[in-house]
């Protein structure tokens, strides 16, 4: 913690996540508020949701729905499972769940890190625009699907129809892969492909464990991008 | 018979054209063959359903005064947005303007529906692109639209705006995801959505992060707590289950819902789909309005009608069936200049007709609105084209005055289903009003 910076508690067995909220969104530029500490969330939804500030929270227990949703410029520390939409379209900043993480983990995001220690379920990185997600265990099914921009780092397996639709997100697993969804297919592992798992492995913190040529490479074999008659059993 | 004398021609009847297989029907199933894909345009449903020219108001008489024309006020103000949101939005007049994307729209078209809706004291919305400062900079209200493929969503626009639709699906397609094929993802259009140039864009038909009513209540808690519970936020439906969603929707938490009939334009969709899903506009206000009153929500929950809305006539048949302001998308556009008469030759080389034209998709709209094409887009002066669209709400704002105050009334909101027949048993059954000079509402068994 810097110098002069200001620790906050806040208790949601005794206040609402309204105020809570508020409080984090009434953050001024340059206030000394920089870390937060919460209790008791209990599962309750849209926990730290819209926090545009260079502030750490750290969330001690499991969270609902859309925790750290739209997130700017924070770093939001879950010390338990996330439910549904955890970092749901972040713009920058760091989100990370010690425990698992419901579905569309990360959907729409645009920037910033979201890792997960354990599991993430069905539709991880839906639609995603930019993050680069990493996920310690595995991934369920329709995970990236229509993915657009941004990174996948899955250490474990990944179920069905990975990648099903995808634009130019780019998909690291090191497990199986139940299978791929329309139009993704493994590519080369390029070293410029293992530098950026490198730098996601030190996002992670686990750089030096592992070792990148254990995982597999996967993108868009750009197929669907125009309409044609020919692929029309492929949509 | 003497083999030398010609006989007679016989008769011949005369071609006849198949009422099934008619021309259009025809020139379809020739493009299907030549090209082996679906046909897909913009607009809305073209076919001919019941809609509100099959009704009429009945004007005061011995029982019923009216007001005078010029002289005696007749409010057209509504406010949206007063169940939760801490700021409701205030409109001079019933009549928004629906969401279009940047994408499918030009800039300068954008920015004209802006300038017309602000001059008229009225909203306008985004749609699947994002926002630009276009239309912000020149709509004093505006909407914003939170769409399945979330392109461009940000939190920084979320606070600019003045309100957030969370669209469910829209009239012309229920069900459907949108569409903006390669020719108008053009570098601007391809950055605001983080996609490749020149790609035909698909748009997600469902939410990525909720799926069903609790989870959607969830959905919009979370958008509260992002804006601070200071916005109103609508759900917008494409007419399909009008009682349904809109009971659901205000269990989930929306301010305002949306109803947009099948009539309702879109940027691009199947030709399919457009004609053969989702259910007229007339046959879903209804439906819609007696979900809120069994819920105890009719004026407290806002009701938003859209698709085919032409005139003031029509805005004011839409409250009386109990709606709260209407949406105009197409006839925005017509205002604005598109299908205009004076680009005929253009639109005979595009294969078609001012009036006709609907391919918005392909980005070569000569009036310079439906296109990314540069040297096209600079047809539309968006000052000039502005002022069209004020000029044409200021007279459905009139005309729709004009009509209450014939029926009494001191404000717009206060005309009713009571001041209304229908002229046709399908419009009475569906608008739920009698059938002109009977007192006979069909169907009023206790169904709907």
């Amino acid at each position: 913690m810097n110098a002069g910076a200001q620790s906050n508690a806040f208790d949601l067995s005794h206040s609402t996540v309204r105020e809570l909220n508020a409080a984090l969104h009434g953050l001024k530029q340059g206030s000394n508020a920089l870390f937060w500490r919460i209790a008791h969330p209990g599962g309750l939804h849209a926990i730290a949701a819209g926090v545009d500030a260079p502030v750490t929270i750290e969330i001690d227990g499991p969270v609902g729905y859309y925790c750290g949703g739209m997130n700017k410029q924070a770093t939001i520390l879950i010390k338990g499972s996330a439910g549904v939409g955890v970092a749901e379209n972040m713009m920058s900043g760091l989100v990370h769940v010690e425990g698992d993480a419901s579905q569309a983990a990360g959907a729409t995001a645009h920037g910033g890190a979201l890792i997960i220690d354990g599991n993430a379920a069905a539709r991880c990185g839906i639609s995603m625009k930019g993050i680069d997600i990493v996920v310690k265990g595995s991934v369920g099914h329709m995970s990236a699907f229509m993915a657009q921009a941004g990174t996948l780092t899955v250490f474990g397996d990944a179920g069905e129809a990975l990648g099903d639709s995808i634009y130019e997100a780019r998909l690291y697993v090191r497990g199986s892969v139940t299978s791929l969804g329309a139009d993704c297919i493994e590519k080369e592992m390029r070293d410029e492909h293992k530098q950026q798992l490198f730098e996601r492995f030190k996002l992670a913190g686990v750089d030096g464990q592992i070792d990148p040529s254990e995982f597999k490479r996967y993108g868009s074999a750009r197929n669907l991008y125009h309409f044609h008659v020919d692929n029309a059993s492929n949509y | 018979m003497n083999e030398h004398v010609k006989a007679p021609a016989a008769p011949r009847t005369l071609p006849r054209e198949s009422a099934t297989f008619d021309a259009y029907t025809l020139s379809e199933i020739r493009r299907a063959a030549a090209t082996g894909i679906y046909d897909i345009r913009g607009a809305g449903a073209k076919r001919k359903v019941p809609h509100f020219d099959d009704l009429l108001f009945l004007g005061a008489s011995i029982s019923r005064y009216p007001l005078e024309g010029y002289r005696e006020r007749c409010g057209t103000d509504v406010v949206l947005g007063t169940r939760f949101a801490k700021k409701p939005i205030e409109l001079k007049i019933p009549i928004t303007i629906a969401g279009m994307s940047f994408g499918s729209l030009s800039g300068p078209a954008k920015e004209a529906l802006g300038r017309g809706a602000s001059q008229m004291g009225t909203s306008t919305t985004t749609g699947d692109g994002g926002m630009t400062q276009e239309e912000r900079g020149h709509s004093k209200t505006l909407v914003y639209q939170y769409l399945p493929s979330r392109y461009g969503m940000n939190p920084d626009d979320i606070r600019k705006a003045d309100a957030i639709e969370v669209v469910i699906g829209q009239g012309a397609k229920p069900g459907g995801g949108g569409m903006l094929l390669g020719q108008k993802i053009s570098p601007r259009v391809a950055k605001m959505r983080t996609l490749p140039e020149g790609i035909d864009q698909r748009s997600a038909c469902r939410h990525p992060d909720w799926t069903g009513p609790d989870d959607l209540e969830i959905k919009i808690e979370e958008l509260r707590e992002i804006t601070d519970w200071e916005k109103p936020i609508y759900v917008k439906v494409g007419a399909s289950r009008p009682y349904y969603d809109t009971a659901l929707a205000v269990k989930a938490g929306a301010d305002v819902v949306v109803v947009d009939g099948m009539q309702g334009g879109t940027a691009a969709t199947q030709e399919v789909f457009i004609e053969n899903v989702g259910i007229p506009t007339l046959a879903c206000i209804r439906n819609a309005v007696k979900a809120l009153q069994d819920l105890g929500m009719h004026r407290k929950v806002q009701l938003i009608v859209s698709g085919g809305i032409r005139n003031g006539a029509d805005v004011a048949k839409a409250l009386a069936l109990g709606a709260d302001a209407v949406a105009i998308g197409t006839a925005a556009l017509v205002a604005l200049g598109d299908n205009d008469p004076k680009w005929e030759s253009e639109y005979e080389a595009l294969g078609t007709r001012a009036g006709a034209y609907d391919d918005w998709h392909e980005g070569r709209d000569p009036a310079g609105i439906t296109t990314q094409d540069a040297e096209l887009m600079k047809r539309l002066d968006p000052v000039m084209a502005g002022r069209r669209l004020a000029n044409y709400l200021a007279v459905m704002t009139l005309e729709a005055q004009t009509i209450a105050r014939a029926c009494g009334k001191s404000h717009v909101h206060n005309l009713e289903p009571e001041d209304l027949v229908a002229l046709t048993l399908e419009s009475a059954a569906m608008a739920q009003v009698p059938l002109a000079g009977t007192s006979w509402v069909p169907g009023q068994d206790g169904r709907f």
